[in-house]
Parts: structure tokens; sequence; C-alpha cells
């Protein structure tokens, strides 16, 4: 008993480690200020964006001039305001299409993908779950121009030997949304899959032996169980969606999506603008993700 | 089984057409066309043109060892400066904190790369909030150049990929049974011991997944080299974007594109192999 008792002397003089352990101050105190710096780091390039875009200067840093809304709404010569800006309020529009249209296909080909590689067994299983999972490893890049490359022969064999022009097979609003399908598609089906793993199929047993066919046990039976993964997924495509540079600027035509905006200002004509954009992004997000963890709380 | 091969055929067609229409027959055609040579008579031909052309000029292969290094050191930092804060979330922190913690860090990542970036590129420049303020209290008398340097794009790489880092090592500590900890702690193992004997091999499977995201969003990465690095930092996926978007060079940015997908595949198979992982865990 004297030899725990010294053990527990010193696990309480010492330092580590978890919250159900007793903690030395100074190990505290370390990790905190360590902690703060790191949400610092992680909170200072949104905070300063979203304060500047309130800033009443043409450049796009400080020096701090006054408060003004102008880069919200203004429309003069010296100054182009958000909502003023058409091709901006454009591309903001493409964005929310091109995300919604992904989202859509993705969380389908996701969802059935999930239940073909957890319900299913067949040959090559092992190789297409590889392929699926691919593009986590393949860069952006790689899967715009791979893309790029094979739609563009693909149109052009088909323009020489039918005589048909197929618009979507050259880089366009179409063909966005399929290239960022390619990889969305694997997101949710990790997501969803994730939750088909916990889904006792003894439920779709008990469809099945009441006659129900298989398709009408995994829609009635299968899908509402993972109803809250497959709108999480749903979501998480979306956001994908939205916020893809690296595939996205191989496959744009003419009406480009928010973010290949973004780049060319900040390239070659950025003003304030792209701050109030900023803070709009910004704003928006924190509040979906205090909705979030509301919805959460209260489950 | 009989009776369910029509699901079976309606759940595999799209998951084919998915796999087989974006996936396989892109990257051959990719691997065929940096195959394909535009000759003096401007006939297309099959050669090596490409790949010699690759080896030939030093500022492509500098930029391709370059980047390859550049990846895989910023990875090992992006999982230094992540691991304490992953640990802390998952082990350290009251209950009441973690969840609205963890959301934080969600948030950066939601917001997308270009906003992010376009912040850090605001807060480095010489007139930017960190110069700025460095100046009002008087540390410094001029600006230091932080912006379009390899410094910039290195924090432009860690904080967009380092989420990546944290939410896998967070599941896998999640699954840590306190008690295990407490038990080591009883029987009089030292901090260290316990560190790297329990901490450390339960986190393996989640650094291992981490490290491979990191490193393949960081290796493929445009935005976070391109605006912040500058002239002075070449990255190796800007060149690809060169030859596609500048030179319209497309068999040529294929190669390239070709010895990209290659490099980053074998460190990842390399790194799988290291560490005793399998690819299908790393997606979970």
């Amino acid at each position: 008993m004297a030899c725990t008792k010294i053990k527990w002397t010193k696990v309480r003089k010492g330092w580590f480690m978890i919250r159900s352990l007793p903690n030395s101050t100074i190990y505290k105190i370390t990790f905190r200020i360590y902690i703060s710096l790191f949400y610092i780091f992680l909170i200072m390039p949104l905070l300063t964006v979203a304060i500047l875009a309130f800033n009443d200067s043409n450049f796009i840093s400080l020096p701090w001039n006054g408060f003004t809304l102008d880069w919200f709404y203004i429309n003069t010569e010296e100054r182009v305001g958000l909502l003023a800006d058409e091709n901006l309020i454009l591309s903001i529009w493409t964005s929310l299409q091109t995300g919604f249209l992904v989202a859509i296909l993705s969380t389908i080909v996701g969802t059935i993908a999930a239940l073909l590689f957890e319900q299913e067994n067949f040959r090559f299983k092992g190789l297409l779950y590889f392929l699926a999972l691919s593009p986590l490893v393949i860069p952006g890049v790689i899967l715009g121009i791979s893309i790029l490359i094979s739609s563009t022969i693909a149109g052009n064999y088909i323009e020489t030997n039918f005589g048909v022009d197929i618009e979507w097979l050259r880089p366009s609003f179409w063909l966005v949304v399929i290239g960022q399908f390619s990889f969305g598609a694997t997101y949710v089906m990790l997501l969803v899959s994730a939750r088909l793993k916990k889904f006792d199929r003894a439920l779709e047993e008990a469809a099945l032996s009441l006659r129900a066919s298989r398709l009408q046990a995994i829609w009635y039976v299968t899908i509402p169980y993972l109803k809250p993964a497959i709108i999480g997924a749903f979501v998480v495509a979306f956001l994908i969606s939205f916020s893809n540079f690296n595939t996205t600027i191989f496959l744009a035509g003419s009406d480009p999506t928010l973010p290949i905006d973004l780049y060319s200002r900040i390239k070659f004509s950025s003003t304030p603008v792209l701050n109030a954009v900023s803070f709009l992004i910004v704003t928006v997000i924190t509040l979906f993700a205090v909705f979030s963890l509301v919805i959460n709380r209260k489950k | 089984m009989k009776k369910n091969n029509l699901t079976f055929y309606l759940l595999l067609a799209p998951v084919l057409l998915w796999l087989i229409s974006l996936i396989v027959l892109p990257h051959i055609d990719l691997f065929v066309s940096s195959f394909q040579f535009e000759n003096d008579d401007g006939d297309m031909v099959y050669s090596f043109a490409n790949y010699l052309a690759f080896f030939e000029d030093k500022i492509y292969w500098l930029t391709f060892v370059k980047t390859a290094f550049y990846s895989i050191a910023i990875t090992a930092l992006a999982f230094a400066i992540t691991f304490p804060v992953a640990f802390y979330l998952s082990k350290v922190v009251s209950l009441k904190y973690s969840g609205f913690m963890t959301l934080l860090l969600l948030i950066p990542i939601w917001v997308g790369e270009l906003v992010t970036i376009y912040g850090w590129m605001i807060l480095l420049s010489d007139n930017g909030v960190i110069n700025q303020f460095l100046m009002y209290i008087g540390i410094i008398k001029t600006p230091i150049n932080m912006l379009y340097t390899n410094f910039s794009m290195t924090i432009g790489l860690v904080y967009m990929s380092m989420l990546f880092m944290i939410v896998p090592i967070m599941s896998a500590l999640d699954s840590l049974d306190d008690s295990i900890i407490e038990a080591a702690s009883d029987l009089g193992a030292s901090k260290w011991t316990i560190f790297t004997q329990i901490i450390i091999p339960y986190a393996m499977p989640g650094i291992a997944s981490g490290s491979i995201i990191v490193f393949m969003l960081i290796i493929g990465d445009y935005v976070a080299p391109n605006i912040l690095g500058g002239k002075s930092s070449l990255w190796f996926t800007e060149q690809i974007y060169n030859e596609f978007l500048a030179t319209f060079n497309w068999n040529e940015g294929a190669a390239f594109g070709f010895m990209l997908l290659f490099l980053s595949s074998l460190i990842i198979w390399l790194a799988l192999k290291l560490s005793g992982q399998k690819l299908e865990r790393v997606g979970s």
C-alpha cells in the first residue's frame, strides 16, 4: 500500500497528461499557451480579411482609414462594391449551381458505391475499391488535366466521325461539374460507408423475409438509417465543390466559379471587394458551423 | 443470391461508369498523350521527347526535386505542429469545450483555400498586418520581406493542410482508452515511456493516413505556392499549369503530370510500406 501511495504522489507532482490524471500547473499552462498560439494562427487570416472588408481605402491591406460599407454595395468609377459587381455575383451564382449539382451527383453515386462495397461480394472488388479511393491520393491537378485531355479526345473523335460538336466536352460549366463529381463521390462514399458499417443487417433480412425485394429493403430500411450520413455527405460535397480550385481551373470555360474568379483578381486586379467577398464567405461558414453545433448539442 | 442479381447490377453500373469514365480512361489518355509529340512536319508521333524535355531543362527537374523534398519536410512540420493540438483536443481539454474547439478547426477548410491564402497574403505583405504591428511596437524599423518567399509559401501550405493531419490523429486517439494511460502511470511509467510506448503506437494509423493526405495536398497544391511563393519558389504544379494554360503544350504537360503522379504515388507507397499501413485504411 505504501508503494501505491508513493506513486500516486509522484503522479500528482508530475506532469502527465490526460483529463482524469492530476497535472502540474506548468504542464497545463505551457499546453494552454501553445494551444492559444495555435488558435491565433488559425483565426488570424480569416479575422484580418473580415475586418479589412470595412476599411475605407482603395488598397486591400493596411493602413486603416476608417469604417465604410462601400465595398459591399457602392458603384462609382473608383470603387465597385460586391453587390454592384456583376461578374462577381455571376461567379458566386455559378459556384452555387455547380456545388448543388456536384453534391446531388456525388451523393447518389457515392451512396450507391458505399452499398456496393459494404454489402456485396464480387470479383475485382478490391481493385474497384482501390480505384474508388484513388482520388484521395491523386493530386487535384492530375485529375483536372487527365479529364481535360480525355474529354477533348472524345469531343474531337465525335466531331470528326459524326460531325457533332458536343459543347460540354470542352471546358465549360458541365465539364466542371463532371470533374468535381469524380472526387466528390469518393468523399460521400467514405462518409456513408462509416455509418453503414454500424448498420445491423438483420433489419434488412427481416424486410426480405417479409417478402420485400432487395431494392425495397434498401429503399425503406437501409436508406432511412443512412439519412443523417447522407445529408452530412451532401453538405461536405457541396463545400468541397464550392471551394475547389486545383481541378476546376482546367475545366472551367467562359463562366468561372468563384475560386477561379477570386484567383484572377488576386493575381491581376485586387481591390478591397475581395475582402468583402471573403467576409461574406467567412460569416456564412461561421454561422453554419454554429448552427451545426447547436443541432448536435440538441441531439 | 440469384434473385439479388438485378440489384447487384443496378448498384454496380453507376459505380463502374464513374470509375471507368472519370478515373481509368482519363489516366490512360494522360499516359498515352504524354508520349505523343508533334514533330517538325506537324505530325503527331510517339516519342520520349516530352520526357527528354524534362531532363534537358535544369529548371524542370530542379523544381521537381525541390517540390518533393519540400513536400516531405512540410508534411513533417505539419505533424509536429498539430500533434500536440490533436492530443490536447482528444485527451486534455474538458469535454465541455472540445466540440467547439474542434469545430473552430473546420472553419478555415470550409471557407476554402483561396480566401485563407489571400488572408495570409495580406498578413505577410510589406505593409501587411504583421509588419505594421511589429513596427508599431518598435521591434523593427523597416518591414521584413516575408511575402513571396519560401517562408510564406511554407506557412500557406501548412495552414491549408494541417486540419487533415489533426482529424485522423484525433480519431485514432479517441479510441485509446484513458485507463491504459492511467494504468501505465500507476505502474510508474515515465511520460516518455507512455508517449513512445502507448500514445505514438496507438496514434500510428491516424498519423499515417493524416501524413499521406497532407503530403498529397501539399505536393499537388497550386494556390499557396503561386500566390504566396512568388518567382523565387517555383512549385512543380506551376510548371504543369504553364504547359496547359500558358504555352498550350498539352503533351509535355501530360508528361509532367505523369511524373508528378508517379512521384507522389511512389512516396506514398514507400510511406505505407515503412509504416506498415494499408491504403484501404487511409480512407477511414
